[in-house]
């Protein structure tokens, strides 16, 4: 509870920073913050109900929970905007108007994912997309003048709410069929039905819920708004849309699944099935024609969510079992893979102007740190041993396979043959390709985030080489 | 801790080189390896008195999953481990003759990480540790391979290297992971899986013959890719022609052991029904590509080339040997494996030193050489004659043994089998008369002896070459128990 109220407090707080006439306190300000509330959040580990307190009182319980699932989801959530959050410096040198609010807006949208992860009631959850979307609609369309971010804003709200309202009118058919939004009294009220008359209002509603959260996700063949939103929108804020909201999202999701709907799962896990397959296939298709490296990281995060909807094929059981595990380390390892190549990607366009694998091409020889950090998120990624996407991918192919899934496995693992054939097409623009000339100079990269990123690297290699102290913690 | 300084030290030494500039880093890398080197004898002295008991390492590593990393040296590691631990100083002497190394540094480090690598799938006990360092010695050969190349074509080349093994060892992962489910838990364990590889010898041989079949094909697709079978071999020649000297020697001298290795130690004990149902394709397969390779080799204007399909023509044979599940077979493969290390070594290092002095490694361009160089001649013919196995020298030994194998196993294989031995003196012998004999040509002049450095690098060489073929008692002593249990579980 103290992340929500702290994250939207500081967020207005921020939000009169904006009448200074300089932008450097705010990078500052929202890392102290971010630090903060990260720090605050792990308090409560293990503390189910919150230190605080707060969470004592029924009624906020009923709406939210804190347990070691939404604990370490935040968790996530929050260590991704914070080691993101050094490559927005440019933002603050070129003095952008407006600075103060998108760093609220970026505090505020951590508010939503938050209420994503620890929903306990429909409303909430409902009311946690929201939060988050909204403010990814207007980051998405921060940089103003480009025609390019307009339409990522205009694409990523039209379709966004579309997809709101599905999700909406499919919570409202659940609670016509089962008269709850409590996430256990619906696991109860489906295993139980009162009326069998309204059981198929139920089961299009749980379908439309999936639909709807499954735009979120950018699940296909809900996933077409992604590319063209992914591209469009500033570098910094699609990393952190790939990141962030997909791991709030999924977290909610598996959420849903396993506490609210295991009753329903006739009708949730055939579809869940068909989505996975269709992303892992249109994700790494996609992704292996492109030639620009933010486009195809686009499509990769379209791949990983059918890694993650993998997850949750094998969704059964409790909020600790091996599905839940999976998926909490694969957010993770993704996450902070995604953050690295994301952030190497905005720190050469920045300069090169360029955002294709040309625009890669000699780093090896002008910015080895930046090659290496990008080198070694390609191969997490890629999910290559002794990165942590290795062991990400590891544990939700057996958590599947041992649900009974060997054919979805083996298809994930050939399209993962797939993967490797574009994720090491940076690396090879990197490492054996010379640099264009004339646009050939180092890139400046100042040390606080060279430091990030030799953070992100070992973040990634400690979880590729000793995944045990992750690995079975919720 | 023996086992565990063996397989990361290396690691250290390539960390710590990154602060190494210019000769220090020559120093800190040859330095490393000789200590490296002097550990493994060390631990093969130990080993000859106390056995494998004190080389079982054995950590929690991912409790909830049931995966420890266990490492374990017994016999059959050992020699491996001594082939590495002798190979990798030599080869990295070869990258110091280089000078037009960009950024050696990094090329003495990625050698070294490759050590770990290697050490790692020489003495790994549990299934998932191996297949961690099998992955983790694919990604430095890989930047060895396409970024010190001076090939146009390096990066299709490498780039299909990387994607052939990285999907044969994709399948790996999977049977490893099907036959993982499949087991019970380890004693004392509260996981309900264990992956350790005695779990994998009981649990393997329990399946029915029909998953066994079809695991076999699974596993078996990472060590097919590597060694290279036939028709899993076409990265090969072109991955081994193009990459730069030290590349390949680690390619074709070690990393191609990883694959007869894994078939001797996660394959044959694992699923033994499966193997017996296969062996005789992979027999065929594996004569197939004996023939093939030598054929080919006769063709090639390329020394380079001519080595690497040579080189592919007599893993046909250790495959066959392997395959054959003969205790004659086996232990055949276990000395081949040295003398063809040392062997393929030496001769790329001959080729390098050509290459080096002449800018060609087009043998109608060369001829004649020989006038000038005697020492170089010399080591040339010993290495090539302990390919071609002539008595005395260890690839005499190692393909009598896995002839034998194979003649135990059917007659017919064993006797075009045995054409590997005609043809490769037909096509090395050929190549060394018109390379270092035959008319001269415009390099036969100018071309400079081995240094005193390079001379101390084939000394090792030919000292083994003799020992393996003299003394071949030493190591098949030490694989013996290995091998014998292995053969005992597939039954035979």
């Amino acid at each position: 509870m103290l992340p929500i109220v702290l994250l939207s407090v500081f967020g207005i707080i921020n939000l009169f920073f904006g009448f200074l006439r300089s932008n450097r306190v705010l990078l500052p300000f929202a890392l102290v913050v971010l630090a903060l509330v990260f720090g605050l959040n792990l308090l409560d580990w293990n503390h189910a109900g919150s230190i605080t307190g707060l969470f004592d009182s029924p009624y906020v319980a009923q709406m939210l929970t804190v347990d070691n699932y939404s604990v370490a989801f935040s968790g996530i959530v929050l260590l991704t905007a914070l080691v993101l959050l050094p490559f927005s410096r440019s933002y603050v040198a070129a003095n952008e108007p407006n600075l103060a609010e998108y760093y609220s807006l970026l505090l505020f949208s951590l508010v939503g994912a938050i209420m994503m992860v620890s929903y306990n009631h429909l409303i909430m959850l409902f009311v946690g997309i929201e939060i988050l979307s909204i403010s990814m609609y207007c980051l998405a369309g921060s940089d103003k003048r480009n025609v390019r971010s307009n339409e990522a804003a205009l694409k990523y709200f039209l379709q966004g709410a579309f997809a709101t309202g599905i999700l909406l009118f499919g919570i409202a058919l659940v609670y016509g069929a089962t008269g709850t939004f409590q996430l256990n009294e619906l696991a109860a009220a489906i295993a139980a039905p009162a009326n069998a008359s309204l059981q198929s209002m139920l089961y299009v509603g749980v379908l439309m819920m999936v639909i709807g959260i499954g735009f979120k996700v950018s699940a296909a063949p809900f996933h077409f708004w992604t590319p063209d939103v992914y591209e469009g929108t500033p570098t910094f804020f699609t990393a952190f849309m790939s990141t962030v909201v997909k791991t709030a999202g999924f977290a909610a999701f598996l959420k849903l699944l396993l506490v609210a709907l295991p009753g329903a799962s006739a009708v949730w896990l055939p579809t869940i099935v068909a989505m996975c397959v269709l992303t892992l296939l249109l994700g790494n298709v996609g992704a292996a024609v492109q030639t620009s490296a933010k486009r195809m990281l686009a499509y990769s995060s379209v791949s990983h969510a059918g890694y993650l909807l993998l997850g949750l094929v094998a969704g059964r059981g409790q909020l600790s079992g091996p599905a839940a595990q999976a998926i909490f380390f694969y957010s993770l390892a993704y996450s902070v893979a995604t953050v690295a190549a994301f952030g190497v990607l905005k720190l050469v366009s920045d300069q090169r102007q360029r955002e294709d694998y040309a625009g890669l091409a000699g780093l090896a020889r002008t910015n080895p740190l930046l090659a290496f950090s990008m080198t070694l998120a390609m191969l997490s990624l890629g999910g290559i041993p002794l990165t942590g996407g290795f062991f990400g991918k590891f544990f939700i192919f057996t958590a599947v396979v041992a649900q009974g899934y060997i054919w979805l496995v083996v298809f994930a693992v050939l399209m993962s043959m797939v993967g490797i054939y574009y994720y090491l097409r940076p690396v090879i623009a990197m490492y054996m390709r010379p640099a264009e000339p004339g646009n050939d100079a180092p890139i400046v990269v100042d040390g606080f985030q060279s430091a990030t990123l030799v953070l992100l690297a070992l973040l990634t290699l400690v979880l590729g080489i000793l995944p045990g102290f992750l690995s079975n913690i919720l | 801790m023996l086992t565990a300084f063996l397989v990361f030290f290396p690691l250290a030494a390539a960390l710590l080189l990154h602060f190494a500039k210019g000769s220090a880093a020559r120093i800190l890398a040859l330095g490393a390896s000789f200590l490296e080197l002097a550990v493994a004898v060390f631990a093969a002295i130990v080993y000859a008195r106390s056995g494998p008991t004190g080389f079982d390492l054995n950590l929690s590593w991912i409790p909830s999953a049931g995966i420890n990393f266990h490492l374990g040296i017994d016999g059959l590691s050992l020699c491996l481990v001594l082939l590495t631990t002798v190979l990798v100083p030599i080869i990295l002497a070869t990258a110091f003759r280089h000078e037009e190394y960009e950024n050696p540094g990094a090329f003495y480090a990625l050698v070294l990480f490759m050590q770990t690598g290697l050490l790692g799938v020489f003495t790994a006990m549990d299934a998932f540790v191996f297949y961690f360092f099998w992955e983790v010695a694919l990604l430095p050969i890989y930047f060895l391979a396409s970024v010190w190349s001076r090939s146009d074509r390096r990066i299709q080349i490498t780039f299909k290297f990387f994607l052939y093994t990285f999907i044969g060892s994709l399948f790996m992962l999977a049977g490893f992971v099907y036959l993982y489910l499949q087991t019970g838990p380890a004693a004392g364990s509260l996981a309900a899986h264990s992956s350790d590889i005695q779990a994998f010898y009981t649990t393997g041989k329990q399946l029915a013959a029909s998953q066994q079949a079809w695991l076999f094909w699974l596993i078996f697709a990472a060590f097919a890719v590597k060694m290279p079978i036939f028709p899993f071999h076409t990265w090969q020649p072109d991955t081994y022609t193009e990459s730069p000297a030290p590349a390949t020697m680690l390619l074709s001298g070690i990393m191609l052991k990883m694959g007869i290795y894994g078939c001797l130690r996660w394959l044959l004990p694992v699923v033994p029904l499966g193997v017996t149902q296969w062996q005789q394709l992979v027999m065929v397969l594996a004569i197939i590509g004996i023939i093939y390779g030598a054929i080919i080799a006769i063709r090639q204007h390329d020394i380079k080339r001519l080595i690497a399909y040579s080189s592919l023509s007599h893993v046909g044979l250790m495959i066959a040997g392997v395959f054959s599940l003969r205790a004659i077979g086996l232990q055949g493969a276990v000395v081949q494996m040295l003398a063809h290390g040392v062997n393929v070594v030496g001769m790329f290092l001959v080729a390098d030193a050509i290459e080096r002095r002449t800018g060609t490694r087009h043998i109608a361009d060369l001829g004649g050489l020989t006038r000038r160089t005697p020492l170089l001649s010399v080591c040339f013919l010993v290495m090539l004659l302990s390919t071609v196995a002539l008595p005395l020298t260890g690839g005499f030994v190692g393909e009598f043994l896995l002839l034998a194998g194979v003649y135990e196993f059917n007659m017919w294989a064993g006797a075009i089998a045995g054409l590997t031995i005609i043809f490769s003196a037909v096509y090395l012998l050929r190549m060394y008369q018109r390379v270092m004999l035959g008319p001269d040509s415009a390099h036969s002049d100018t071309m400079t002896d081995l240094t005193g450095a390079e001379l101390t690098m084939f000394i090792p060489l030919i000292a083994l070459v003799f020992w393996l073929g003299l003394f071949p008692g030493t190591f098949l002593h030490l694989s013996e128990p290995t091998i014998s249990s292995i053969l005992t579980a597939v039954g035979r």
